[in-house]
């Protein structure tokens, strides 16, 4: 889109603001911005966030990233990829590593499908 | 390891040594501390905790003990040779000359590895920011920060596909700062925009609990922007969205900093832009921290105009706020920056802003006129811009429409913009709704986590389910070493073994012993015809794979200033260097409480048939820091002196010593006065009470005592070297007559 410079004629409501207001009207804007993109984050996750979630409960990158896709494989990776790990290690009464690197040579994904009863991943976007 | 030694290089290989066990020493940024210091006599505003060891500006060495003040802002250096072991022995000079935030920047490529990447591999204009990589580089800036007495801040990227990867691995490794904003995905690294949000939400959650600082990435749109000071408004925006997003997932606003850079450069008369600009952004985000960069945008190969745009760019950091000053190498136009560059960078920040102390206890910035005018104007243009952005629906449609990066200045829109695809880029189609029994039994984790379905008590401490994660147990973490039997840090070292820690030495720019050097040439020819001569000449040097770096019309035909790089395939063994030993020198401290509790007085003059005086008046006149500067009376004789005439002269005025400057050195006419000198003065009886100094270009120290004079004084010697000399034998024969 190409257009002129109009901020003479567009800025007229903004014209009687004093600075405070002007500066309070830009943060109200930033906000409104973001506070979607911020629900998103919340109710959504990616392959990348849940291999950091990995990372985070003792695994390395190698072990993480078939991890992720053994989860995306068998639409999982809604319930959480940690949690199956979690699930699967209680449920086993097993390690959370020793769960882990199993299912990374393909155990347990049957018992985790199982248990979460789940076909196929909702994807949105 | 043992805490380093000033006088020894960093072993990189002690360094490697037990890496898999070490544990950085503390998390957090640390900033420095304003206070009002007192140095070397005089008394600074806007300065700070004083390094325990250091090295100030060339001028501080030179002229003032090396006094060596710092300033408030934290300064920054940014490193990427590719070798992060190279990187670390860089880090260590910038650390010496005022660096406590050292970026590492990244391999090209690294934002599209979906992952970490592990070992040590070389990186290209930077290194492959691996945790082995990062390990090694916090651990040694842990040693170098005790070396120097204050805290250094190690950063690096949270961006790309593997942004809440890298974000946990530095939480876990002790990163204190790091860039994060997924407008930077979005635009520049065409990333899916969705993910990069999402993504980005919890490398910041990660980032909040390692208590790193952030920095953002709006000032890409400056550099990529077809005229950099239209993008004004929008670079407001960019920060506001970042800023506030990541304010919202729980990160504190002083740990949130903007990366801003005065938008235009000269020849346009950039302070009537970048002031307002810098005013109006430092209004709006006045509880944000400010990480003020050099234009870029106009950078070229002249070192000399990047640091000019550099000092202007500081004067803008001053008139305003900087809370973070970053430094650009000069040399960031033609190379990937060099060892000396990243110093000169951070030299040329110290002495701006020290020379700048206090500055606004002096001027301010005008509250009426064009000033003020302009800064409302951007002001209303960044929140037409957001308005706009809510009418088409928000973020993701705007940045669809192409609102990014058009090269008019809002609301103008030239319809140029970046162009996104809210389903398009890479990784798009990888974001997953988490169901209601969604969970993650871990710290920092951003979002819906059910946790009350295996634990009610866990709800706030998620990892308590699994015993604690590797936040609170970093014995959990896997540490790899190496995953390339090749490309890696030891195959590196061993190349270059002859050279570290050896008595063989060869120039380098950036890793250890590559031979590079830097010539400078005046071609009397037009630029065309110098560029393809000055290789030629490199040729004739000898010099291997010479580029032409950088050239400079003096006039279309008249001539042309050259400066080449190219590999010197030699190195010289310092075990067989002959080293003459350091000339002593006191301190003006020392030679004037010296001088002013027992005067001196010498006379003075060149000798025998010689009308050379310049080197002689330079040794004895105040205003070139000659000995009339500590108090010494020289009675200066003139030029073409006969020996007799000098002694007797020293004899009449009861003088302490006798100073002769012969530069002739025909027939070796030189020495034969100076023993002249010695024998006259025996024969007169007063050897034993007159001390006999001779200098000039010609003369040789050793020689010139076997001539029977006291000391001599060869090319390159100051009057420093001479009252040095003239306190220490006057100390030395009264202590003799004494005993």
């Amino acid at each position: 889109m190409k257009r002129a410079d109009d901020f003479n004629e567009r800025r007229k409501h903004l014209a009687n603001l004093s600075d405070e207001e002007l500066y309070k009207r830009f943060w109200e804007l930033a906000e409104k911005i973001v506070e979607p993109m911020l629900e998103l984050a919340k109710n959504n996750t990616t392959p990348s966030v849940e291999r950091s979630i990995l990372l985070r409960m003792g695994f390395s990158s190698l072990e993480a990233k078939p991890l992720v896709e053994g989860a995306i494989d068998r639409g999982l990776i809604s319930k959480g990829v940690g949690h199956i790990v979690y699930r699967v290690s209680r449920d086993k009464n097993i390690p959370i590593r020793q769960a882990g690197l199993e299912m990374i040579e393909g155990n347990h994904w049957d018992y985790a499908m199982e248990i979460f009863k789940k076909e196929n991943a909702d994807m949105t976007v | 390891m043992e805490k380093l030694n000033p006088n020894e290089k960093l072993d990189i290989r002690n360094i490697l040594n037990d890496l898999e066990n070490y544990r950085p020493k503390r998390k957090g940024w640390t900033w420095r501390e304003n206070k009002e210091i007192e140095m070397g006599g005089h008394k600074y505003s806007d300065c700070s905790t004083p390094l325990k060891n250091s090295v100030g500006i060339p001028s501080a060495v030179q002229y003032f003990e090396n006094l060596d003040p710092q300033p408030k802002e934290t300064i920054t250096t940014e490193i990427a040779s590719g070798r992060f072991e190279d990187d670390i022995r860089r880090m260590r000079m910038a650390a010496w000359h005022g660096a406590d935030h050292i970026m590492v920047i990244r391999t090209a490529g690294q934002s599209h590895y979906d992952g970490l990447i592990e070992g040590s591999p070389q990186g290209i204009g930077g290194i492959p920011v691996t945790r082995k990589q990062v390990r090694a580089q916090r651990k040694a800036l842990d040693f170098i920060e005790e070396e120097i007495g204050r805290p250094i801040n190690y950063h690096s990227y949270v961006s790309g596909v593997a942004g809440p990867d890298i974000a946990v691995m530095f939480a876990e490794e002790g990163v204190n700062g790091a860039h994060q904003d997924p407008q930077y995905n979005v635009l520049y690294r065409n990333i899916n925009m969705v993910r990069s949000f999402v993504d980005a939400a919890e490398s910041k959650k990660v980032m909040v609990w390692a208590d790193i600082a952030q920095i953002d990435g709006a000032h890409n749109a400056n550099a990529t922007a077809r005229d950099a000071w239209k993008v004004m408004p929008e670079l407001m925006v960019q920060h506001a969205i970042n800023s506030i997003f990541s304010y919202k997932v729980g990160m504190k606003k002083e740990n949130i900093c903007l990366s801003t850079v005065p938008p235009s450069a000269a020849p346009v008369p950039c302070v009537k832009y970048d002031l307002p600009y810098a005013v109006a952004l430092r209004d709006l985000f006045d509880e944000y921290k400010m990480r003020a960069q050099q234009n870029t945008k106009y950078i070229t190969s002249s070192s000399r105009e990047a640091t000019v745009t550099h000092v202007m760019n500081m004067m803008i950091s001053k008139l305003t706020r900087a809370d973070i000053q970053s430094t650009i190498t000069p040399d960031e136009g033609r190379n990937v920056p060099w060892h000396m560059y990243n110093i000169e960078a951070c030299d040329t920040a110290k002495q701006t802003l020290v020379g700048l102390d206090g500055l606004l206890e002096m001027v301010e910035l005008k509250k009426d006129g064009y000033l003020p005018e302009k800064v409302r104007e951007l002001k209303e243009r960044a929140v037409l811009y957001m308005e706009e952005m809510l009418e088409a629906g928000g973020y993701f449609e705007a940045v669809e429409k192409g609102f990014f990066v058009d090269s008019g200045m809002y609301p103008e829109r030239n319809g140029d913009g970046i162009v996104r695809k809210i389903n398009g880029g890479i990784g798009a189609g990888t974001v997953f709704e988490r169901d209601e029994d969604y969970m993650a039994p871990v710290t920092a984790h951003y979002g819906y986590n059910n946790i009350a379905q295996y634990d009610e008590n866990a709800v706030d401490n998620p990892s308590s389910l699994i015993g604690g994660c590797t936040f609170e147990k970093p014995e959990k973490i896997v540490y790899i070493d190496e995953l390339d039997e090749n490309d890696n840090v030891f195959n590196r070292l061993d190349e270059s073994e002859k050279y570290r820690n050896s008595n063989l030495i060869k120039p380098e720019v950036e890793w250890l012993a590559d031979g590079t050097v830097q010539v400078e040439l005046f071609l009397p020819t037009s630029k065309r015809v110098a560029e393809f001569a000055a290789i030629e000449f490199a040729k004739k040097m000898n010099l291997k794979d010479s580029e032409v770096i950088h050239l400079e019309i003096m006039h279309p035909s008249e001539g042309t200033r050259v400066q080449i790089k190219g590999k010197l395939d030699a190195d010289i063994d310092i075990s067989k260097l002959e080293i003459p030993p350091e000339p002593e020198i006191m301190s003006d401290e020392e030679l004037w409480e010296e001088i002013e509790k027992r005067p001196m007085k010498v006379v003075a003059a060149t000798v025998g048939e010689d009308e050379h005086s310049v080197g002689l008046r330079e040794v004895i006149d105040i205003k070139h820091g000659g000995i009339e500067k500590w108090g010494i009376e020289v009675e200066y004789l003139g030029t073409s002196c006969p020996v007799e005439k000098l002694v007797d002269a020293a004899i009449e005025l009861n003088a302490d010593a006798i100073l002769a400057s012969t530069i002739i050195s025909h027939d070796d006419i030189h020495y034969k006065n100076m023993k002249r000198l010695h024998e006259y003065a025996v024969e007169k009886g007063v050897r034993d009470k007159i001390m006999i100094a001779c200098g000039g270009t010609q003369v040789t120290p050793e020689i010139a005592v076997k001539q029977g004079v006291d000391a001599g004084f060869g090319r390159g010697s100051k009057g420093i070297h001479v009252a040095t000399f003239l306190v220490n034998k006057r100390r030395e024969m009264l202590a003799k007559e004494n005993s």
